[in-house]
């Protein structure tokens, strides 16, 4: 008997391995901007809050890399967030927010009960900036360079252990 | 019973949070005036993914991000741009994921290069096998 027998088999049980095998790796969810490393999008956005001014995108420009937080007082994960943003507002990070299909009177209570780390604050009403960002969730926070050049993205809340990661991350835009 | 009275209060129970309280954009669920501008975006619409929902297309989802979506591809076919334009648009943001019309790219090209090669393989396969030897 010829050991080309065997052949079909062979190539049937390897194509079983290989399905095996990508089917108990872990899936990955989350769906990354291709933006990361071009410019920002044109975009003005009116304030979605009482004491803060809205976000024009022509802000990144200014030479200072900046955060950007896609948020909402809706979203569970931001309050998880809130205390790693206070935290890096403490360090001297600029923080820019901005808030999805929100109320300011729900922002505002928000801010309120969880603190606001953020400077300005946009009022998105229709995802716009949302979607111009290739952001697909709330929250998200991206970095911007000096030059309104986005450099990073988080996709997620920030945990204590991503505080380092944003805080490198904007060392490295700074350049 | 105990159980049966915990069941009909968690079926009664209001959905919690995380929802966002503000109305659809005025385009997520109003079609356009023009049938045919409305068919060209309801074409695109069905090939575009959700990004929330990761299996349905934006035509098909009710999360509010598929409703925004739906608002841009309206707004901008209204305004006359082109549904290929408006796909380029979206994949420049969120690459080959969003689009379910697959383009031949780097990383696709396999997709459409092995069932070739698989027919060109089993047809010398089979002329091997059926043709006579003298």
């Amino acid at each position: 008997m010829s050991w080309r027998m065997w052949l079909p088999f062979l190539v049937f049980f390897g194509f079983l391995g290989l399905a095996a095998y990508q089917l108990s790796q872990p899936k990955d969810d989350f769906i990354k901007s291709t933006m990361v490393g071009k410019e920002l999008p044109y975009f003005t956005l009116p304030p979605a809050s009482l004491d803060r001014p809205g976000v024009d995108s022509r802000y990144f420009y200014d030479g200072g890399p900046k955060l950007l937080n896609i948020w909402a007082s809706w979203c569970l994960p931001c309050i998880a967030e809130a205390a790693q943003l206070e935290q890096l507002k403490e360090t001297g990070v600029e923080i820019v927010g901005v808030a999805i299909r929100d109320k300011p009177a729900d922002v505002m209570h928000f801010l309120t009960e969880h603190g606001n780390p953020y400077t300005r604050i946009g009022r998105d009403d229709l995802s716009e900036v949302q979607l111009g960002l290739g952001s697909s969730g709330v929250p998200e926070t991206f970095v911007i360079d000096g030059n309104g050049v986005i450099t990073y993205q988080h996709i997620g809340d920030i945990r204590p252990e991503h505080v380092p990661v944003l805080l490198e991350e904007l060392r490295k835009a700074e350049r | 019973m105990r159980m049966l009275a915990l069941l009909l209060a968690a079926m009664l129970a209001a959905p919690s949070a995380a929802q966002d309280a503000m109305p659809p954009a005025p385009f997520a669920y109003r079609q356009l005036d023009d049938p045919e501008q409305e068919a060209a975006a309801q074409e695109l619409m069905e090939t575009l993914r959700c990004l929330k929902c990761q299996s349905q297309s934006i035509a098909d989802s009710d999360a509010s991000m598929a409703g925004d979506m739906r608002h841009q591809v309206r707004i901008r076919i209204a305004a006359g741009e082109d549904p290929d334009e408006i796909r380029q648009w979206l994949m420049s943001r969120y690459g080959d994921y969003v689009s379910y019309e697959p383009v031949m790219s780097t990383t696709t090209w396999p997709l459409f290069a092995i069932p070739v090669l698989l027919v060109l393989i089993a047809g010398l396969l089979f002329r091997r096998r059926f043709t006579r030897r003298p």
